[in-house]
């Protein structure tokens, strides 16, 4: 058995699983039902000054069949009292002192800032996490996103919370901004312990087109929400990886996360713990559960003796485009054995990459018509009927024309049936070859950054 | 445990519900919903946390998609393949109001257990609790036996069974029918169960009254799992006359029987034996096989969908006719002597004779009275079943626990492995432990 337990800028958490500051954490009996269940800490609801809410409050994307691939909501801060907030979490931290709190925090002022920290150390918060990110409704107060996206403002209100905090303090940064290592820079630079990322993107996840409102609508209209779930996953794990590999500090990371997998590959590129809001919208504080096991089995046959081990490991493979090998090349390999015969590779390949799969069976001049214009002599394409249990009868295993394969992994993608299209590794030369190294070498054009790029457009450097 | 020999006759049967490809396991675990307080669950005799462990599938944890199967059901793999998920949890899937077709759980669960073991034979066995120097007896090793041996092996106490047959696993082994689960793999359960240690297993020994009164004083607890006793003849008997489970027992061990000659055969009864033996008949070759029930086919106590199943296999269905006698000529089988049931209070009893050259009967089987009865203190009711309490399936004997068969008459494999697990859980408490 793995150990679990993670050390966060010195608070041990029992796990690195953590509820981000959303719904799931809006009372005292919802997070202690969480801690029941598993979780090894809450960020509480947002405290700040009194708000109200607007209804409807949040937005879904579907994919196909699935529900809630994203989610998007116009929800604000918490909407109860701050001494109902501060007497439930003084309950939840005595009952549960070996769990983390984290008080989430959106002020304006100085003094309101000095005061609310002072509020929550008191009822005793592990940790202060100050939202700046919320990009809906707050922002146009001049708080959340606001003070995200300008490092200049972010860094004078995290020095202020520096000067008044007793406990480590985590900035939570907004993806909505060009470069996310200027926030974290001014965060760090202020003196914040640690980041957490990301809150969530600015969106609109779609029309009422009977209503002509945008969704989610409120009477006669709608407002531009906060997107996470799923679907942000990708843009969150290169946001956390990014400030990973500039900053070597802790990081919470969040946005999107809803299994064990998602977990391991947010720790592996950074995180040293891990919130989670939608997936527990969507199936509740259930799925716990299954995150603490599964990442206890993979530690366990990774050999990871803790979750703390697991931190960054995947950093250092995190590198610039002109880093990487050039040599290294891979094609696509279809098996006979489980090939159903959808020929979705062959449309993929065709109009989408680079028309190296063929089906059996065409004449030069049929290839031509539909598009092929390198292929193979027709005697050289194998003509496999498909013989795969559950295969469709009489369709024909497509054959791969491995000197025009780029090894781009779109038939891979696209392939419905899982291990049936492999990617085979076939380097092109011994050596591992960058960009940047041919660029040294004089062997290719050097692109000269920037500024190279500024001067030959003729603007000003 | 003996290996089993070549050329038994269900080898030619195939599996009709392949092992999952962990591709096809992912996307039918993501078609479920992931209810919360599911009807599948409820609908699970041994209570199994099916959405989770689907949604364990679902996030490539199978591990712990069969830790959450195990938890309540040790024989979950055998389960997976033998229960009648079509009346249980598939049948209860919310899908099913909705117009849909209902999650595979059958299937998930076959792919769950069998993949965890093939990754991580261990498993289970990781979460044994230290020794406790308990010793529980279990006679009979089938289905409820091997449950409670299981658990309680995991609680830390040591365990013999002892099986009266040469093969262990009872009617998984013995009687199931092929195209779900054939006796190999019945048996690599069993091994898996006898794996998790302090399990002895003794084949081939009859327990006498003797016996019985000197497991008492050897050992702290007993369990009962005796299954039922042989084939119920109505008074049939004669050349080509066979009782179906016997029957079936021999098409699955035995590869000395064969169906060579065999054009016409009958099986007598109404029930899930009846409707198994009569679709392996024909799975197997039997050019023209039939059922015989007493009444109609709205009443029969078989599965309706394994019924349709039936049909599909070629088997024919003879309502209304009750069985009076065999027709033979010499040494020869020549059919069934049958009254019609449907007839008018004033017709005419006319006998007819329905050709067959085997006829198997599936009318029941006789209770294995005398052995429970050996155990001081043990009842049984007026039907010959074992009775215990329903929390704990102790009898009136307080060390004395039973289940599977001989208690509840003859249900599923689900069940049996359900009243293993309860006595397992009380014989634990009964000793003082913490679980």
């Amino acid at each position: 058995m793995a150990d679990l337990s993670v050390d966060f800028c010195g608070v041990k958490s029992p796990n690195p699983f953590w509820l981000a500051s959303a719904p799931p954490t809006n009372t005292g009996d919802q997070v202690k039902r969480a801690f029941d269940a598993g979780w090894g800490g809450a960020v509480w609801k947002t405290l700040g000054n009194p708000i109200v809410n607007v209804s409807s409050r949040f937005g879904g994307v579907d994919y196909g069949s699935t529900k809630l691939m994203g989610l998007n909501n116009i929800e604000l801060i918490t909407d109860r009292p701050l001494e109902v907030n501060l007497r439930e979490m003084a309950d939840v931290k005595k009952h549960y002192p070996d769990h983390v709190l984290v008080a989430s925090l959106m002020v304006d002022t100085e003094a309101e800032w000095r005061e609310i920290i002072k509020k929550v150390e008191d009822v005793g918060s592990d940790l202060i996490e100050l939202n700046f990110g919320c990009p809906h409704g707050m922002c146009e107060r001049g708080m959340g996103s606001a003070v995200g996206a300008e490092p200049e403002v972010l860094k004078t209100i995290v020095g202020w919370v520096m000067d008044a905090a007793n406990i480590p303090v985590i900035v939570k940064l907004t993806p909505n901004v060009g470069d996310i290592t200027e926030p974290a820079a001014a965060a760090y630079e202020a003196g914040a312990d640690a980041v957490s990322l990301i809150n969530t993107v600015k969106s609109i996840v779609g029309v009422d087109l009977d209503r002509m409102v945008p969704l989610p609508v409120v009477g006669d209209g709608s407002s531009n929400g906060g997107y996470c779930g799923p679907a942000v996953k990708p843009i969150a794990l290169h946001l956390l990886g990014q400030t990973a590999r500039v900053f070597p500090k802790p990081i919470s990371g969040i946005g999107g996360i809803g299994t064990w997998r998602d977990a391991a590959e947010f720790m592996a590129l950074g995180s040293t713990s891990v919130q989670v809001c939608t997936a527990v919208m969507h199936y509740g504080y259930r799925i716990v559960e299954d995150m603490i096991e599964g990442l206890n089995d993979f530690l366990d046959d990774k050999g990871y003796a803790s979750a703390m081990d697991l931190v960054g490991k995947a950093s250092p493979a995190y590198k610039e485009w002109g880093e990487l090998d050039l040599n290294y090349h891979v094609v696509a390999d279809i098996s006979p054995e489980s090939c159903i015969g959808c020929q979705l590779c062959v449309v993929a390949c065709l109009d989408g990459s680079h028309q190296c799969i063929h089906v059996p069976g065409m004449d030069d001049e049929e290839k031509r018509r539909r598009g092929y214009v390198a292929f193979p002599d027709a005697s050289e394409i194998p003509d496999r009927p498909v013989t795969a249990p559950g295969g469709t009868p009489g369709a024909r295993v497509p054959f791969v024309h491995e000197e025009e394969c780029v090894g781009c992994n779109l038939c891979q993608l696209v392939c419905p049936v899982e291990g049936t299209i492999t990617m085979v590794e076939k380097r092109k030369g011994p050596s591992r070859v960058s960009w940047n190294d041919r660029a040294a070498q004089g062997t290719d054009w050097a692109p000269g950054g920037l500024e190279a790029t500024k001067k030959a457009r003729g603007l000003p450097e | 445990m003996s290996t089993l020999p070549e050329g038994r006759l269900e080898s030619r049967l195939p599996d009709k519900g392949p092992l999952y490809t962990r591709g096809e396991a992912v996307t039918e675990a993501n078609r479920c919903i992931y209810c919360v307080d599911a009807p599948c669950q409820d609908a699970c005799p041994t209570g199994i946390d099916i959405p989770t462990f689907i949604h364990k599938i679902a996030t490539d944890n199978v591990r712990g998609a069969a830790r959450t199967i195990f938890h309540d059901n040790l024989l979950g793999y055998s389960c997976a393949r033998v229960c009648p998920v079509e009346v249980l949890c598939a049948g209860s899937c919310v899908y099913n109001h909705w117009g849909r077709a209902p999650i595979e759980i059958g299937r998930l669960q076959r792919y769950a257990t069998e993949a965890a073991l093939a990754k991580d034979a261990d498993l289970l066995k990781r979460t044994k609790k230290a020794p406790t120097g308990k010793k529980i007896a279990c006679v009979g090793a089938g289905p409820a036996s091997l449950a409670a041996a299981g658990h309680l092996a995991l609680d830390g106490h040591s365990v013999t069974i002892l099986e009266k047959r040469a093969y262990p696993g009872g009617l998984n082994t013995t009687g199931v029918a092929p195209y779900k689960l054939h006796a190999e793999d019945s048996l690599r359960e069993v091994e898996m169960i006898l794996a998790l240690g302090d399990i002895t297993l003794e084949t081939g020994v009859e327990v006498t009254a003797e016996r019985a009164r000197a497991l008492l004083d050897e050992y702290d607890a007993v369990f009962i799992g005796i299954g039922l006793g042989p084939d119920s003849f109505l008074g049939l008997e004669g050349p080509g006359v066979v009782g179906a489970t016997a029957f079936i027992e021999r098409l699955k061990l035995d590869p000395a029987t064969s169906l060579d000659g065999v054009r016409t055969a009958l099986v007598v009864g109404g029930g899930n034996t009846a409707i198994d033996v009569a679709r392996e008949l024909a799975q197997l070759g039997v050019p023209d096989v039939a059922m015989v029930y007493r009444k109609g086919a709205d009443v029969m106590s078989g599965y309706a969908h394994e019924m349709a199943g039936a049909r599909k296999d070629g088997v024919r269905l003879i309502e209304h006719r009750q069985p009076i006698g065999v027709e033979v000529r010499g040494e020869q089988l020549q059919g069934l002597k049958v009254v019609a049931t449907d007839r008018g209070d004033n017709d005419e009893v006319t006998p007819e004779v329905i050709g067959a050259d085997l006829i198997a009967l599936a009318v029941g089987q006789s209770r294995l009275t005398a052995l429970a009865a050996a155990f001081d203190g043990v009842a049984l009711d007026d039907r010959g079943r074992v009775q215990v309490d329903a929390e704990t399936n102790r009898t009136g004997n307080p060390k004395v626990y039973a289940g599977g068969d001989c208690v509840n008459g003859g249900k599923e494999v689900v069940n049996a492995a359900q009243h293993g697990k309860l006595a397992a859980r009380a014989i634990t408490q009964s000793f003082g432990s913490d679980d």
